[in-house]
């Protein structure tokens, strides 16, 4: 079988899918000043109950604590960290030395991205530098790995060992070409896929059939993208106004139909159930649980889907 | 061709309030085209100019006249013997014009009248978009003749990103997703195949990125 996870890295989230367990990640962003505390505050109530936690970069194009500080912060509680990784900020010379970094630290795994446009973000004056495209950081970082080569060619002593993961939406538009751009990041070298948040259940199950009639869920592991609704407000915010998002009107109803101060428990309870009912999915591999800001729900949500305690992996 | 917009008339007054005497220069080509910088915006502007300085009871002389080309030295030298006559010079052509402009009369101030956007095409009367970022390497060939540096907010050269929704790019519903149109055209032409074959790091040196470029016509050997 033609897999790209014949490539084997020390990532303990490539060794849970690999056995054929469900991979658990959740994420953690990092605050928007120099308080690293934070950080820790809030691997610690994640990280029992996670294989790993994303560490996102600059999301939504804010200024924020850099990825690449915070996951090493959690490398040493114990934890262990995903860097995101966006081509919006860096340049192959800036990223390539963080990824040489990284490694350094004992950091293995990635999640590759493009990132979103600096005008959705907190410096819109901001020149961006997409000198790589999210397939192309794909590319580098397997060349890196597999090769022992930075893009340049120069040969390393010693190669970063990443378990390389990229996102993908099932959701976007054109929805025919989802498929045939999952192959292609899959194609360039991903070995993990975290998609956008799921709330319309059928189009996810279409692409997903789409992906396994394809054989892609055989060359890289998908996981599930899990944002549990807070509000009943959260949740037409979602539907209305963040790109690439399909919430559809039932989701809107069933946080419509019950009392303001139940909707927070509403939002856990369909995402529980949610989760359920993909585990059934042919393909889904793990789960991704964003709990923005709502981090303390994430204990609950992995002991309510029945995916804790978490495999340990010696 | 170029396209360039005409600068707000209080930043060019802001430029020449305590002058004597002020040349108009526009310039017949590019931003003649996109009616930012021709003869007919030069005497629009002069007259302007004048407007103000009579109205700030001042007797600075303002006139206007259109080269050729601003960036082709026979032309700009027609300038040679009157250029005296002004303290500085208004130049209506893109920023190549206003440089050679002012790399030919070193002892003028030379202003630009214009801001030059970008290297695009006439959609209908007044509406101009853009279609290239002279990177300096095509590859149009591959891309269905569409180009994602120019057309993709991001640039990227393995689209679409997650962000688009119903044609239109994430930055604006006004703008529309390169890679839709990319895709849409490689389906016409039964290229599909090209879609899905990730594309290598470009090779930015021949873009800005290395530097100020030169082109010297290579000798025809035949």
């Amino acid at each position: 079988m033609s897999t790209n996870n014949t490539s084997k890295t020390p990532s303990k989230l490539q060794k849970i899918m690999d056995a054929g367990d469900f991979g658990v990640t959740s994420e953690c962003g990092p605050p928007r000043g120099a308080d690293g505390k934070i950080v820790e505050e809030k691997a610690n109530l994640i990280g029992d109950y996670v294989d790993a936690i994303n560490v996102t970069d600059n999301q939504t194009a804010v200024v924020r604590l850099s990825s690449l500080a915070a996951c090493i912060r959690i490398k040493q509680m114990g934890y262990e960290p995903i860097l995101q990784m966006v081509t919006r900020d860096r340049n192959r010379i800036g990223m390539q030395a963080d990824i040489l970094g990284a490694a350094s630290f004992g950091i293995h795994n990635m999640l590759c991205l493009t990132g979103d446009h600096q005008s959705f973000g907190d410096h819109p004056n901001a020149a961006n530098v997409f000198d790589l495209d999210s397939t192309q950081l794909i590319q580098t970082v397997k060349m890196m790995r597999d090769e022992k080569k930075l893009l340049s060619g120069f040969e390393m002593k010693v190669a970063p060992e990443m378990f390389i993961g990229c996102a993908a939406n099932p959701f976007a538009d054109p929805f025919e070409i989802r498929v045939s751009r999952l192959a292609k990041k899959i194609a360039a070298g991903a070995q993990f896929i975290q998609t956008q948040c799921i709330y319309n259940m059928d189009k996810f199950k279409e692409w997903m059939k789409g992906v396994v009639d394809r054989g892609l869920h055989e060359k890289a592991h998908i996981m599930a993208g899990m944002t549990p609704m807070k509000s009943l407000g959260m949740a037409k915010y979602m539907k209305n106004k963040v790109p690439g998002m399909d919430v559809p009107e039932s989701v809107i109803e069933r946080m419509a139909g019950v009392p303001k101060d139940k909707q927070a428990e509403e939002g856990i309870k369909m995402c529980i159930e949610q989760i359920q009912e993909l585990k059934e999915v042919e393909g889904v591999r793990g789960f991704h649980i964003m709990a923005i800001e709502w981090e303390e729900k994430v204990p609950e949500i992995v002991k309510g889907s029945g995916l804790y305690p978490r495999p340990k992996i010696d | 061709m170029i396209i360039a917009k005409p600068k707000p008339i209080e930043e060019i007054i802001d430029l020449v309030k305590d002058l004597k005497s002020v040349l108009v220069a526009g310039c017949d080509g590019c931003v003649t085209v996109c009616e930012a910088g021709g003869m007919k915006e030069a005497q629009v502007l002069a007259s302007a100019l004048r407007m103000y300085f009579r109205q700030q009871g001042k007797d600075t002389k303002v006139e206007e006249t259109s080269l050729t080309r601003q960036c082709d030295r026979p032309y700009i030298a027609q300038l040679d013997d009157k250029i005296e006559k002004y303290d500085a010079v208004v130049s209506l052509a893109c920023g190549a014009g206003v440089q050679f402009l002012a790399e030919r009369f070193t002892k003028k101030p030379i202003f630009p009248g214009v801001n030059t956007c970008f290297i695009g095409v006439t959609e209908e009367k007044g509406e101009w978009t853009e279609r290239c970022q002279a990177c300096g390497d095509c590859i149009l060939a591959t891309t269905g003749g569409i180009c994602p540096i120019a057309r993709c907010s991001k640039r990227m050269s393995n689209g679409p990103c997650g962000g688009s929704s119903s044609g239109k790019c994430e930055i604006s519903k006004e703008t529309a997703c390169g890679w839709h149109l990319i895709y849409e055209r490689l389906k016409e032409l039964g290229q599909l195949d090209r879609f899905e074959k990730p594309n290598d790091p470009k090779n930015w040196a021949t873009s800005r990125d290395g530097g100020p470029r030169k082109i010297i016509k290579e000798v025809s050997q035949a």
